[in-house]
């Protein structure tokens, strides 16, 4: 049975806010007296993650994916709950829970910016005591898994942000930590960096059965890396499960165009009792469920005459984004 | 084993750090030029006649502010202004989870930027004796030895003040502006402008408890050949170290449960 790495139990995270009235009148007043208010951002939330799980956190701009990946890394103190990663609490931030995390952001740097990746490389080498022997094999390993090379010798500044992005994930990843927190990586890149990083990340995880724990707005990262998502609302989690059926429950019909051979064909197509989106000419489209898309394109197929035919997906971004707006997913 | 590996952590840090300082080699020559302020002083005191008043030659003198120049060439610390950037820019968080305390970082880049500023300090010193022949001097080793590690000590204390400071990061995010007003009793007391022996009695009692005399006027006396209480001297600095360390190390970590990791 495969372990739980990540345990979290009715956390929450609350925040003080310092709140200022537009014009002259709320400066002075913000002046002598700061109105602050307390903001809770998370919200009692639970969850588990096992071992080598690639997890997708999703949600709209401030639902608060960022502040969990935080909190998870033990980068910032939880306000109430309990969290335990790889069996230990994060904001404890005890050398060997360190050496066996990492946290990528998205355009947040930790190479130095005067001096090529490769002693930035060798820095961290060092700070997880990595002798240089082995930092060298790790860097080479690293650099063919993510196809930089020359790379590694030119100042970061004059890096692409692709070649500077891979670069951060080798410095992120040298020494081979179990567990990826990676807020918005592919933020930024070209499609093809971003397919090359979803690529690289793939094989990571199948290499090495690493854990990743992942937010993103690009939905390709989510549906080429992620089996299960976690959806946060305001700061409350909206859904957790697979991708696929929170999928299948957001877009439980597919939009089937058929082409007939005739126009007269594609009249008796229109009344045997498929529910029909629209017509024109020989062109019929079909709302069908997906549960007996099989069965129904089947007997389409037997008893008219067909030309051509086009399932149209509906897109992913369109399906997620009802998501984001949504407080609770019961699947 | 374990001194093996923090060797290597800092012998590392400061191999890095000093490749990157001199990326910066020309603004460095200029933070060493715009160092000078002892020697306007000297300037002011010698051209004043001041320094009769407290039986100190014109030689004796002149060796002070240079010694003082040194003192502070290689004691100057700016990790509030470091930190308070990178924390609000973000960049601290990455080192936050590095199994290194970020300070180290900081400590190592203003080691090797004192390294990277020797030279420039030297050729300023060179033109020194070329305007002040009568100057020339060439301390004891014991007594340079000794000036080394009170300099270096020196530096510490600054750097554990200021990193005290840096880390009310955590609470106000402009810890800077507190810096500016510990600016002023170190300009003042610390010997940069007059040396400590020229305070009326009554200040000088109150001045020696603070740390400020330790930071530039003691070093600077024990490199020069002036008479001073080496072993009072070293002793106050080590105290002090004492005493910051600890309380370093409680503000740290107090401040790391506020941190919001803003900017990330």
């Amino acid at each position: 049975m495969v372990k739980n790495i990540i345990d979290v139990r009715n956390l929450s995270k609350s925040f003080d806010i310092s709140s200022k009235e537009p014009g002259l009148k709320g400066t002075i007043k913000h002046f002598f007296r700061r109105q602050t208010k307390s903001l809770k951002v998370i919200k009692d939330i639970s969850f588990e993650i096992k071992e080598g799980e690639i997890v997708g956190f999703l949600g709209a701009n401030g639902a608060g994916k960022t502040t969990i990946l935080k909190m998870l890394c033990g980068l910032i103190y939880p306000s109430d709950g309990s969290i335990l990663v790889s069996g230990y609490l994060p904001f404890r931030r005890k050398e060997n829970f360190l050496k066996n995390i990492t946290l990528i952001m998205g355009q947040k740097q930790q190479l130095i910016w005067d001096l090529p990746p490769i002693e930035s490389f060798y820095l961290n080498a060092s700070i997880y005591d990595l002798d240089k022997f082995e930092a060298k094999k790790r860097i080479k390993k690293l650099s063919e898994m993510l196809e930089i090379d020359e790379e590694l010798f030119i100042p970061v500044r004059k890096l692409s942000l692709g070649q500077r992005m891979k670069s951060e994930l080798l410095a992120a990843l040298i020494h081979e930590p179990n567990i990826l927190f990676l807020d918005e990586p592919t933020l930024g890149l070209d499609i093809n960096a971003q397919r090359n990083l979803r690529k690289f990340l793939q094989k990571y995880n199948k290499e090495t059965n690493a854990t990743i724990c992942l937010t993103s707005h690009y939905m390709k990262d989510i549906t080429s890396l992620c089996k299960r998502v976690i959806c946060v609302h305001e700061g409350a989690i909206s859904y957790d499960g697979k991708l696929d059926l929170l999928l299948k429950k957001l877009s439980p019909v597919k939009e089937i165009l058929i082409v007939c051979r005739s126009e007269e064909d594609a009249i008796k197509l229109e009344n045997s009792g498929f529910t029909v989106k629209n017509k024109i000419k020989n062109e019929i489209t079909l709302k069908i469920e997906n549960n007996s898309i099989t069965s129904s394109l089947k007997a389409i197929l037997n008893n008219f005459d067909i030309e051509d035919l086009f399932i149209n997906e509906p897109p992913i971004d369109e399906v997620i984004g009802k998501v984001l707006i949504k407080k609770d997913y019961d699947i | 084993m374990i001194s093996n590996l923090i060797n290597r952590k800092i012998s590392t840090l400061l191999k890095v750090q000093y490749s990157n300082m001199l990326e910066y080699r020309v603004e460095i020559a200029l933070w060493a030029i715009s160092g000078i302020i002892p020697f306007f002083m000297l300037n002011i005191w010698t051209t004043n006649n001041l320094n009769e008043s407290i039986n100190i030659s014109d030689v004796l003198l002149s060796r002070y502010f240079l010694c003082a120049f040194f003192v502070r060439q290689f004691s100057v610390v700016w990790v509030v202004f470091s930190f308070e950037e990178d924390s609000l820019m973000g960049k601290v968080s990455p080192y936050l989870i590095q199994p290194l305390n970020p300070f180290f970082r900081y400590f190592a880049q203003h080691i090797a930027e004192q390294i990277t500023r020797f030279p420039f300090a030297l050729i300023i010193a060179f033109f020194f004796f070329i305007f002040n022949p009568e100057s020339i001097w060439i301390p004891n080793l014991s007594t340079l030895l000794l000036s080394i590690v009170s300099t270096f000590l020196s530096f510490l204390i600054q750097f554990l003040i200021q990193s005290i400071v840096a880390c009310l990061c955590f609470w106000t995010e402009k810890a800077s502006s507190i810096e500016r007003l510990l600016f002023i009793p170190t300009l003042f007391l610390s010997g940069l402008l007059a040396p400590v022996v020229s305070f009326p009695q009554y200040v000088k009692s109150w001045i020696y408890m603070t740390p400020f005399p330790y930071l530039i006027d003691f070093p600077a006396n024990l490199l020069s050949g002036n008479e001073t209480n080496i072993i009072g001297g070293l002793s106050m600095q080590i105290l002090w170290i004492i005493l910051l360390l600890p309380l370093f190390k409680k503000i740290w970590s107090e401040g790391t449960k506020k941190y919001t990791a803003m900017g990330s």
